[in-house]
């Protein structure tokens, strides 16, 4: 294969204007930024978007993890890691967070706060938030360029009055910088804080839209919502009126996927992200070689641990 | 009297248009098609000031060029030519020369419209207060229980039964969807405001009241307005003054009484003669 394809599967050309679009998506935080979005070897919306920026930016010697929706074994992480790991020769893969150098991911954001010197890029299906109140792109772009974003307001305030509450679970459309909306990918609720102030720059590419667009370090993203009703995360309150914990690790402090135990039937709650769990798991071993890490975060980590 | 509106030769050619479209068109050519170019002149300089808590009527047959000039002046249309200037306050727009992020925000602002069609001015994909919600969160409000009260406060103004307000507009009756309109018009306390039509189509008591209502916001308030109708009685209810157009042209201009009284122009007479 290596005989085949250059380094990164892509030629040169391809991965310098996928930089190019990057750097204006830097430039301008939010603003989706079109490029050509080359074909892949696989079908358009299995995180094609997401793998040509990883193949453009990815070097010789760094190291990658590939996660989807937390995990590292689930098929869409595998089949994307095996690819890069079979195109890009001399990279290193990883599934520990704080080992990575670049992380791409399927809709959640690692609950280890990343650092300055790591890049996660999401995949993103629909680039687009306004798309659910404007069918016209042409005045979707005005739309953008005007920061006009009423009628994505109205559409929470609808939810407001008939629901009592913001009903968004994912994709929450979030205003980078205080101008433009993005959808920040299917990531949940709880992960869209993690975009505001982030150390480490977020990147999101949409393959089959062609859009690339960025949250750089250090940025306003703030959740659309209004003055008296807040946004908020996902609330992990049983009935009992405690916090649910991961039935693997225990922690109390992450965000839980909800499944049904096959053999028992019954209701269990477990992390999403399996790196954080692993580390948990593992009394929070491997946090002493990280000497980068917030104090804060590893406090909380011991403290879960 | 504090000036509101000034417009001046306003213009609007659908198609390409050529030298000699304003020559070959009017009322004394019987025609605002072009023949040369085959443009449509639409309207041809209109010009009139409004003031500050006046109702202007303009008046004329369909396709007389009457709506596509408050269309301009309301920016859903581009004009060919002209110039309009508002006045808020202490500042002045020249309304042709901003940009369209200005003219939005200034629509938003400072303007209502009430189109004959409710479908032009409201999504019927939202309820009736979300309607509202939108214009009040285009001007920047972002408190949900002040835009609640707001919404609940222009809805029993305009006698839309507040209970109501989170039922979709195509449930309501042609009047109440009026009264949705105007009340969503007048969510941001406009000094001016476009009534397109506004009583056409529905039955004479909600005519009536309609209209009622629009003359009670106008004492209230003192907002300005341009009413277009081809409705006499509309004109001799509401307005002070009236411009009368036919093909694009204004022929006659003045006070309401008096044209409805001595109409000069053979049009406006045969208007006012077939009237019932």
């Amino acid at each position: 294969m290596s005989a085949a394809h250059p380094f990164g599967f892509l030629d040169e050309h391809a991965k310098k204007e996928v930089r190019r679009s990057v750097l204006k998506a830097v430039a301008i935080p939010g603003y989706q930024v079109p490029y050509s979005s080359r074909e892949m070897p696989m079908g358009r919306g299995f995180g094609t978007g997401g793998l040509q920026l990883t193949l453009s930016l990815l070097g010789k010697g760094e190291t990658l993890k590939v996660i989807d929706q937390g995990s590292d074994d689930s098929v869409n992480a595998v089949s994307l890691r095996n690819f890069i790991e079979m195109t890009c020769e001399g990279i290193h893969t990883t599934t520990r967070t704080e080992a990575a150098d670049l992380l791409q991911s399927r809709h959640r954001i690692p609950e280890r706060p990343l650092r300055e010197d790591q890049l996660i890029v999401l995949q993103v299906p629909y680039p687009d938030p306004l798309v659910i109140v404007e069918p016209s792109e042409n005045k979707r772009k005005l739309m953008h360029g005007e920061a006009d974003y009423s009628r994505l307001l109205v559409k929470l305030y609808e939810d407001i009055v008939k629901f009592d509450e913001i009903t968004i679970s994912h994709r929450y459309p979030t205003r980078i910088n205080d101008h433009y909306v993005i959808d920040p990918s299917p990531i949940p609720r709880w992960d869209v804080p993690k975009l505001n102030h982030s150390k480490a720059l977020i990147l999101l590419g949409a393959g089959r839209e062609k859009k690339i667009y960025a949250v750089p370090p250090y940025t306003k993203a703030e959740p659309l919502a209004f003055e008296d009703v807040p946004f908020r995360v996902e609330d992990f309150t049983n009935e009992a009126g405690h916090r649910r914990a991961c039935q693997r690790c225990g922690c109390n402090s992450s965000f839980l996927d909800e499944f049904i135990d096959s053999s028992t039937g019954e209701k269990v709650f477990q992390c999403s992200d399996t790196d954080w769990c692993n580390t948990i798991m593992c009394g929070g071993a491997s946090l002493s070689s990280d000497s980068d890490t917030n104090p804060d975060v590893k406090n909380k980590e011991v403290a879960n641990g | 009297m504090d000036k509101v509106l000034e417009v001046a030769k306003l213009s609007k050619v659908y198609g390409q248009g050529c030298p000699s479209c304003y020559e070959l068109t009017g009322p004394q050519h019987n025609t605002n098609l072009c023949f040369r170019c085959g443009s449509i002149v639409a309207a041809h300089d209109v010009s009139f000031d409004l003031y500050k808590g006046e109702i202007l009527g303009i008046m004329g047959e369909s396709g007389s060029g009457k709506s596509t000039a408050v269309k301009c002046l309301y920016f859903d249309e581009p004009p060919t030519a002209g110039q309009a200037t508002f006045f808020d306050d202490d500042k002045r727009y020249d309304l042709f020369a901003l940009n369209a992020a200005q003219q939005r925000r200034l629509a938003n602002h400072r303007f209502g419209m009430v189109y004959q069609n409710p479908h032009l001015g409201l999504n019927f994909d939202i309820s009736a207060g979300g309607n509202i919600a939108e214009r009040l969160l285009m001007s920047d409000m972002d408190n949900y229980a002040r835009i609640r009260h707001q919404a609940t406060r222009l809805l029993s103004r305009t006698e839309v039964l507040p209970e109501r307000m989170d039922e979709l507009p195509k449930t309501f009756s042609g009047g109440m969807q009026q009264r949705v309109q105007i009340a969503k018009a007048l969510s941001t306390n406009p000094p001016l405001l476009f009534l397109d039509e506004v009583s056409t189509g529905l039955d004479l008591s909600v005519q009536a009241a309609i209209l009622d209502l629009i003359l009670e916001i106008q004492q209230e308030m003192g907002t300005a307005m341009i009413v277009v109708t081809h409705d006499l009685g509309v004109i001799r209810l509401l307005t002070g003054r009236t411009l009368v157009m036919k093909y694009g042209r204004v022929i006659e201009s003045g006070l309401t009484d008096q044209i409805l009284e001595d109409p000069q122009h053979a049009y406006t007479q045969r208007l006012v003669a077939s009237a019932l």
